[in-house]
């Protein structure tokens, strides 16, 4: 449903311009139905050509490998064979979301359908599909990663692979397109001035960066979110609440509280990507300590309280 | 597809959120017994368990990405009442708000993606208002399906300010909302509504909202001649849809957008008159579901799947009874416990027509609500509460989604969550029968519907089950 918050177009004009017809979309289709299995049948005899097939949600493989946590009403098959089948005619296979991708938060706690990524299965390569799994056209599962994944990541994914334009070395190394997947959420992020002095909020609702404390993980996690925006203007850290690195395989289970920096000894574990451990906590230390008044009252307030000085002609 | 003339198994059955199949038993061409199958079992409230309580308000949207603002409403309410906190005035009224445009965007969803394009079927391609409708209704491409879907991506502007995102925002905690709005995000906001409002006047409604959300008898819906709304009464009335999948008269709200003086759409039970619900009095029966263990109330309720997935049982689903008995709950059901006449007429009717219509009803009035809460937002109001959770403790979250009643249960024990139940309002309407063998109120709906000849979707059927809207992703969860 994330992807009809499409704008400029429309998910469905921007996919219609785009030379894609949809065959059958659980939502969106009239087709249901015996009208709805006539065409997954043909597409599964090979009768009727099936360039992309798109599948949302994780695959369960429970109870006991079945598959019956998870059936394809009125066919009598699981979602585990039917995707299967499918997936064998199609030139490319997209999972659209974390679950599609690598089991997401339908795996979280102790996963109790089984569920598993069409080709991972968590962070582990092979899922539903085995890892050496190519479509048809040579790639293997691109995975649009993300919970939810961002409208534009879905149509555009979709519109480079119309256009012949999505190639091996266009996927990160867990398959997500690299053109949301090269940034990390803390780009464009606006709490950037907080971080860079370490000004943390304290509690939900405080304006700081919320790395310290509350969890986020913007500096390592894959995503354009604070480049393009979410909704007109959004994004979780414009929101107020930390970034949990959705996009990521098993970032359902942190091992800690979503809103809360797991630390030791004070400080907290996980560094910004690419970031020299010794380096961040020297630079770390010196920035804080430079903190400048207003940034560091504003990070612990909901609002801003001290503007910025306004600069005069000497 | 079929396994002789009197068994008909429906699936997949789409344009509904979720997985959904419909089995009826036929003779003399009706629906004689219907049984509703949830086909799919993930175990969210297992997942939660021995996590920090927190953490519900991170899962618990995930259960859905239509209904995600639903359920952390609830959890946030849930951990609210473990931790004896009051949010914050201006900070409810921005939950509030939130809530809302998810829960109208929800309805002009289901009304143009969902339902309609079932009228231009070739089935009905003798009637008057066929032309008219495929031009307007044709899945995925209409006319009025583009420019709803493009009314809904801009309303939900509002999300992108003030929960960050749509679905699955963290803006909505126990204590109020993550952000406080500045008076220039109220403006805009206020820009965005009378944006929505211009598209809701200009096609849907074809007149002010007031004089749709004014109504108060059937004749006055009837005479009701512009915009789309006009163009699905006609069918409406050309079907006899008012006659069409009647409920059993008995209607649930928790209560819509509650707000330190009260929930802005009244709580309470109607059959025939308005009680208060008693929420002790539910329980989930588990005779037909797919699942071990007692009828139990949801504060003790457990979820252990039957992995034989024996019979008699034949869903996921659980069966809630209230007082023993089924309850239908919807935006029918939230208009009619709220007292509004238009609503009340309806009630007696509870068919198709009617879910549909007070869907409409609430549009309206939700486009009201909006205005005034956006209006009430005080920028230079706190709007996060502060409090702790328990060690132990316990928590109830009740909140009304757009399609209905939606509970969370919550136990906390050593700081961790012990167990978590969720009843969510697809699961008292798409409940499969219980101990005494009564269907729950699809199926007895259901029971009665025509089925032509050769058909193997009747399309009855399929009017009945979307005039619900479920959202069967929510119902097992």
């Amino acid at each position: 449903m994330s992807l009809l918050c499409a704008e400029g177009p429309t998910a469905v004009e921007a996919l219609s311009d785009a030379g894609i017809s949809l065959l059958w979309h659980p939502a969106l289709s009239r087709e249901t139905g015996a009208e709805a299995l006539a065409l997954l049948q043909a597409v599964e005899a090979g009768e009727i050509p099936l360039d992309i097939l798109c599948v949302e949600g994780a695959i369960a493989r429970g109870p006991r490998g079945t598959g019956r946590y998870q059936m394809l009403s009125g066919t009598g098959r699981s979602l585990m064979d039917w995707t299967q089948a499918l997936a064998a005619k199609a030139q490319h296979v997209v999972a659209v979301g974390t679950c599609a991708a690598y089991g997401g938060v339908t795996a979280a706690g102790g996963n109790p359908s089984d569920a598993c990524g069409l080709q991972y299965d968590g962070a582990l390569p092979g899922g539903l599909l085995p890892a050496a799994f190519r479509g048809r056209a040579g790639l293997p599962v691109i995975n649009i990663a993300g919970c939810p994944t961002h409208p534009g990541w879905v149509t555009e994914t979709l519109m480079l692979l119309a256009g012949g334009a999505l190639a091996a070395g266009d996927l990160d190394g867990l398959q997500r397109p690299r053109f949301y997947a090269d940034n990390l959420v803390h780009h464009g992020c606006p709490k950037n001035e907080f971080y860079e002095y370490k000004a943390s909020a304290r509690e939900l609702s405080d304006l700081g960066c919320m790395m310290e404390n509350l969890g986020c993980i913007g500096t390592q996690a894959v995503g354009d979110c604070n480049i393009r925006p979410w909704n007109g203007e959004g994004s979780c850290t414009r929101g107020g609440y930390p970034c949990i690195n959705c996009t990521a395989p098993e970032f359902e289970d942190p091992r800690h509280a979503f809103t809360e920096t797991p630390k030791l000894a004070g400080i907290p574990v996980g560094l910004p990507t690419d970031m020299p451990k010794a380096w961040f906590m020297a630079l770390a230390s010196l920035s804080k300590a430079a903190t400048p008044d207003r940034i560091g009252r504003n990070a612990v307030a909901d609002r801003i309280v001290v503007p910025p000085t306004l600069r005069t002609k000497k | 597809m079929t396994e002789g003339p009197a068994r008909l198994v429906m699936g997949p059955f789409n344009r509904v959120e979720g997985d959904l199949e419909v089995t009826l038993e036929i003779a003399e061409g009706r629906v004689a017994a219907a049984r509703i199958n949830a086909p799919l079992f993930r175990g969210f409230e297992r997942m939660l368990e021995g996590r920090d309580p927190r953490d519900a308000l991170t899962i618990t949207p995930r259960i859905c990405g239509i209904c995600s603002i639903s359920q952390s409403a609830a959890a946030a309410r849930a951990l609210a009442d473990a931790m004896g906190l009051a949010p914050e005035p201006q900070g409810a009224l921005v939950a509030a708000l939130i809530h809302a445009v998810e829960n109208v965007a929800d309805h002009l969803t289901h009304f143009h993606l969902f339902f309609m394009p079932d009228f231009t079927r070739p089935v009905y391609d003798t009637r008057p208002w066929h032309g008219r409708m495929v031009d307007r209704f044709t899945a995925a491409t209409g006319s009025a399906l583009t420019r709803a879907v493009a009314a809904r991506a801009e309303l939900f502007h509002i999300l992108g300010m003030m929960a960050g995102k749509w679905p699955h925002t963290l803006a909505i905690q126990p204590g109020g909302v993550t952000k406080a709005p500045t008076a220039r995000d109220r403006a805009r906001i206020l820009a965005t509504l009378r944006s929505f409002r211009r598209y809701l006047e200009e096609v849907l409604f074809g007149a002010p909202v007031e004089a749709f959300a004014d109504l108060a008898s059937l004749a006055a819906l009837e005479r009701w001649a512009t915009g789309d709304v006009a163009l699905f009464l006609e069918a409406a009335a050309d079907l006899d849809l008012a006659h069409l999948g009647r409920g059993s008269g008995r209607y649930l709200s928790f209560g819509a957008y509650p707000l330190p003086e009260g929930p802005v759409f009244a709580a309470g039970l109607w059959d025939g008159s308005r009680r208060s619900v008693d929420p002790a009095a539910i329980r989930e029966d588990l005779s037909h579901a797919w699942m071990l263990g007692e009828a139990r109330h949801p504060s003790q309720g457990e979820t252990r799947p039957d992995e034989d997935m024996a019979a008699p049982a034949y869903s996921w689903c659980k069966a809630p009874r209230l007082d023993g008995r089924t309850v239908e709950t919807g935006a029918l059901a939230r208009q009619i416990v709220d007292g509004h006449p238009l609503a009340l007429a309806l009630a007696a009717e509870g068919g198709v027509r009617a879910r549909v219509a007070a869907r409409l009803l609430e549009i309206a009035r939700t486009q009201l609500v909006m205005e005034t809460l956006a209006t009430g937002i005080r920028p230079e109001a706190a709007f996060m509460a502060r409090g702790t959770l328990p060690r132990d403790g316990a928590g109830m979250g009740l909140v009304e989604a757009a399609r209905g009643a939606l509970g969370h249960w919550l136990t906390i024990e050593r700081g961790r969550i012990a167990r978590y139940q969720i009843i969510a309002p697809t699961t008292w309407n798409f409940s499969p029968r219980d101990a005494a063998g009564v269907p729950g109120p699809v199926e007895a709906a259901l029971e009665g519907a025509p089925v032509q000849p050769g058909e193997t979707t009747p399309v009855s059927v399929q009017h009945i089950v979307r005039s619900f809207d479920p959202c069967m992703v929510c119902t097992v969860h």
